[in-house]
């Protein structure tokens, strides 16, 4: 049993930044996890409430709270709409750190975190061996999507209808580059992330194509690891640690102009969160740290705002597409316009908005594999608004949420395809 | 009976998922928006339906258990805060469907757990209007609303919620379903006792189904936005604006204090050394209101404002608003603690209650930031501090003992719209009179002999 005294303490560092909430309850009107289960202690106030209680030894029940603390997507809804400010996603993360790290990790966790994210070179070669062995066990059952569900495995997975790891993953389909600025001048480092590395490497391949076409210099260096974001929600700050000093490593040995990235996730975790938790870092991994998060852009920002491509309206749109908001991309990076003005840079698509583009898909990481029930719950009403837009596909800057809209449009027998807007622009180019 | 056997009953009611037991459920309804000491519940309860809501309150009395009903727990007076002694708390979030809105007959039925934002976009879509708009009304229910008369920016012309409640049926202590009101206009049958619901927090009785007035729409609206360097002419115009027969559906004040801090906030255009800005907006039929917008710039400008503008669409219209809507959270952020308060005064004695809450301010060095409704005198000083901080609170409590003593002599009253609760019980009396307290007490008793429904609330003391 942990000593609850020291976790008191170390959460007490939290103190300054939870009594900035005034517990005017206002959260309840946009948190996706409150609006399925309706429980205080899901929402924010009810959350910072527990922690407070937990710093100041007035709970005993420590477990209890680290289960309420894990029952959140991170989505970030609630800080974009706090009229206190509160700095949630800093308390969040930490407490989950402090919380987590207290109450050590359930072993699944941990073999994954562990045992496979921080060794980038096994993890990909683990997963190449679940691809070769992946059709014996599970069956497709949407084409349009890509979809597969599996009886064998539903024990484990439940009624899921996942994406099957790609045939071949992005890092065996194109070698590493480093390639001098083109005509625009400009050299970026490719970080696609683990889901397009190896569930949605086409998405990979239209940034490569996009890039090229724009005379973009590109470093994309061999074996990157994961963002972190896994091990930072789980509050592994080992793994987080070993991650994060990895990937500056491993980006700090070329010169770029910006680093670029197709996920609205690894963006958010880089540009945001590594800084927020490099507190402890020596001087000289903070310099490196905001030397690279300085840089980090969204592909759709970086193509709108840097490269300047615009939309493109000759009223001759023969598809429709509709637009979901990541919480990543708008409530963290503020990036909305610009990857709409990259669907409508393809004179083919037409966006037609649906109901509540920025509410949260559900998806919200591991928060899927330990609460799939209010995830999909979340999660269909994101599949009703699409289908009610009457758009013909639906299109999202964040491979996570193009992967739980795949699972609520295929379990519905939807036949909706599920785009990036860097693939529907790639169409256009030579 | 013991907790246990008590628990298996209440989860024969209203079933086991919706009985929480565990610390960190209960520890999460030891509180509301109040900045008061939480309590923590012995049981909290979900009932879906209304059956089930009164076999809970009967199971309550039965068992000597004190219970709390908690809409959304935005109240801030501690009315959801429950009683030490074993209490329950009842949620009413389950019970959030719209019965009825009825178009020809111009009202609506509703379960007590519907959200007032919810409720009044349902009813736009029907082409009417429910007026009643507290600042907190994306997750507030209308339960709550009805429970503590909250009001809103609209107040002045289209009044409060106990304006819009037509009847509310309850439960008594024993699980009897109280009738009340009725869907026509008239109605004197009995009691008034839907009206005596309205304000009560639950010490009454437990609301199940509430019937609201609706009314048409204003069909055009026009705001705009005064600037004063000196609070008497902003509290001169308001009162030339109703001597000229013209009611304006808002008319907010902000005070030097709000003001500057709305400017580092979010950087609204105002001149930070304004010692006042009034928003003013005027609705009805259109050609009415293009003659009172310009009627209301004309005064302003002759009362002395040093300047006015006026919002020419509704790009602009809703630019003039983010300097209100921008008040509480610049407020807010400014200090770890906010404590909102209430007071109100007649709308003449505005310039008087401003001079004393600054006087009491500098007194107990405190930052005090006013803001709030000039339009019928319901102001907001919000202190600024660091409840953590016991000897700064401690001037905190000093200062608003104070401000409610000014509103008093001014012929104020402690609250215009937040309500009792735990918060402001002590002063009842002094407001009011030992009979006012002696009357209501046994009022309470005869109701709730065993003291039951939220004890310790309005009233104090529970028996
Ligand atoms: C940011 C913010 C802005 C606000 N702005 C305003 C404003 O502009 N105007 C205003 O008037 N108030 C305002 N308030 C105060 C508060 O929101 C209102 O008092 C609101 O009516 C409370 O609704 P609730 O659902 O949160 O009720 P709760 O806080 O849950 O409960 C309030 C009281 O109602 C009782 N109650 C609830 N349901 C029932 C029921 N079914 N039967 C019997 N009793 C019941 C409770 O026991 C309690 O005593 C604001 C609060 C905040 C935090
Ligand atoms: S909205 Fe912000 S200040 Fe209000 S209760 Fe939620 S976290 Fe706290
Ligand atoms: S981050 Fe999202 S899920 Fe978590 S508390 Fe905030 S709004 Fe709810």
């Amino acid at each position: 049993m942990p000593d609850v005294k020291q976790l008191a303490r170390l959460l007490m560092e939290l103190d300054d930044q939870m009594a900035t909430c005034m517990k005017c309850g206002m959260c309840q009107a946009v948190c996706p996890v409150f609006a399925e289960t309706m429980r205080e202690a899901d929402v924010t106030r009810g959350k910072i409430a527990l922690l407070e209680n937990l710093a100041h030894e007035m709970i005993k029940d420590a477990a209890g709270v680290q289960d309420k603390l894990n029952k959140c997507l991170l989505c970030g809804s609630c800080a974009a709409s706090c009229p206190s400010g509160v700095k949630i996603m800093d308390i969040f993360l930490k407490a989950r750190a402090i919380v987590n790290g207290y109450m050590g990790l359930s072993p699944a966790k941990r073999a994954v975190l562990r045992g496979m994210l921080t060794r980038p070179r096994l993890f990909n070669a683990l997963l190449g061996m679940a691809e070769t062995f992946q059709g014996l066990f599970t069956k497709p059952v949407n084409d349009v999507i890509g979809s597969s569900c599996s009886k064998m495995l539903s024990p484990v997975i439940g009624d899921r209808h996942f994406l099957p790891l790609a045939k071949t993953p992005l890092h065996n389909a194109v070698k590493p580059m480093n390639t001098a600025p083109g005509a625009s001048g400009l050299k970026v480092a490719f970080f696609p992330g683990c889901l397009v590395d190896k569930i949605f490497p086409r998405v990979g391949h239209a940034v490569l194509k996009v890039l090229a076409h724009h005379g973009v210099g590109v470093y994309l260096p061999d074996a990157q690891a994961c963002c972190g974001i896994p091990a930072a929600a789980s509050g592994d700050q080992d793994s987080y640690d070993k991650l994060v000093r990895y990937n500056v490593d491993l980006f700090s040995k070329e010169n770029f102009d910006y680093l670029v990235t197709p996920c609205g996730t690894c963006t958010a975790t880089i540009k945001d969160i590594w800084p927020k938790l490099s507190d402890a870092y020596p001087a000289e991994l903070k310099a490196r740290i905001s030397s690279i998060t300085e840089r980090t852009m969204d592909i759709n920002a970086f193509l709108v705002d840097v490269i300047g491509v615009q939309a493109v309206e000759n009223g001759k749109a023969t598809h429709t597409v509709t637009f979901h908001d990541s919480c990543h991309l708008k409530k963290s990076l503020g990036v909305s316009a610009q990857p709409r003005t990259l669907i409508k840079a393809n004179p083919d698509y037409q966006v037609v908005e649906m109901k509540e583009a920025d509410r949260c898909c559900g998806n919200g990481g591991s928060f899927n594999l330990y609460h799939y029930e209010i995830s999909k719950q979340i999660g269909r009403r994101k599949r009703d608004n699409i289908v009610a837009s009457g758009a013909e596909m639906v299109s999202t800057g964040c491979p996570a949420c193009m992967m739980q809209i795949s699972d609520m449009l295929s379990q519905a027998g939807d036949n909706k395809p599920v785009r990036h807007p860097v693939e529907i622009y790639a169409e256009t180019l030579p | 009976m013991t907790t246990d056997a008590l628990t298996k009953e209440f989860q024969a009611i209203v079933g086991n998922e919706n009985v929480m037991v565990s610390e960190a459920d209960r520890q999460s309804y030891s509180y509301d928006a109040a900045v008061l000491e939480p309590v923590v519940p012995a049981l909290v309860l979900r009932p879906e339906t209304t059956e089930a809501l009164g076999k809970c309150v009967k199971l309550c009395n039965d068992n000597d258990r004190p219970l709390t009903v908690r809409g959304a727990g935005t109240n801030l007076s501690g009315g959801t805060i429950p009683d030490p002694r074993g209490g329950v708390v009842i949620l009413t979030n389950s019970l959030n469907k719209i019965l009825e809105i009825n178009e020809q007959d111009l009202y609506a039925v509703v379960q007590p757990g519907v959200v007032t934002a919810t409720f009044a976009a349902e009813v736009a879509k029907r082409g009417l209007f429910y007026p009643p708009d507290p600042g907190s009304q994306a997750v507030s229910t209308l339960g709550g609303n009805v429970a503590e008369n909250a009001g809103g920016l609209r107040g002045l012309k289209y009044g409060v919620t106990k304006d819009y409640v037509m009847g509310v049926d309850f439960f008594d202590v024993d699980g009897g379903l109280v009738k009340s009101g009725s869907r026509t206009v008239k109605c004197v049958t009995g009691y008034n006792l839907g009206g005596l619901m309205i304000a009560s927090e639950g010490t009454l009785g437990v609301f199940a189904e509430i019937t609201l007035k609706l009314v048409p729409p204003p069909a055009a609206q026009k705001a705009m936005m005064a600037i004063y360097d000196n609070v008497d002419k902003a509290s001169e115009s308001v009162a030339a604006i109703i001597a000229n027969k013209i009611v304006p559906c808002t008319l907010e004040f902000l005070d030097n204090a709000t003001i500057r801090y709305v400017e580092d906030f979010c950087k609204a255009g105002l001149p930070t050394d304004a010692q006042a800005v009034l928003l003013i907006e005027v609705d009805g039929h259109p050609v009415q209101v293009e003659e009172d917008a310009a009627k209301v710039v004309e005064l302003c400008k002759k009362v002395g404002a040093s300047e006015v503008k006026m919002a020419e669409d509704a790009a602009q219209r809703d630019a003039l608003w983010t300097a209100r809507r921008a008040a509480l959270p610049a407020l807010a952020r400014a200090r770890p603690t906010t404590v909102l308060e209430d007071a109100t005064v007649p709308r003449s004695k505005i310039p008087a209650m401003i001079k004393a809450i600054n006087e009491i301010a500098a007194k107990y060095k405190l930052d005090i930031g006013t803001f709030g409704h000039a339009g019928d005198g319901n102001l907001h000083p919000t202190i600024m501090c660091d409840r953590r901080d016991k000897e700064e609170f401690h001037r905190v409590e000093a200062a608003v003992d104070e401000i409610f003593d000014v509103a008093i002599s001014l012929k104020g009253t402690l609250s215009g719209e937040h309500g009792i609760g735990l918060a402001k019980s002590k002063w009842m009396e002094k407001e009011t009179s030992r009979a006012t307290i002696e009357y209501s007490r046994r009022m309470k008793k005869s109701i709730d002999p065993k003291s039951i429904l939220n004890p310790g609330k309005i009233i104090a003391g529970r028996g």
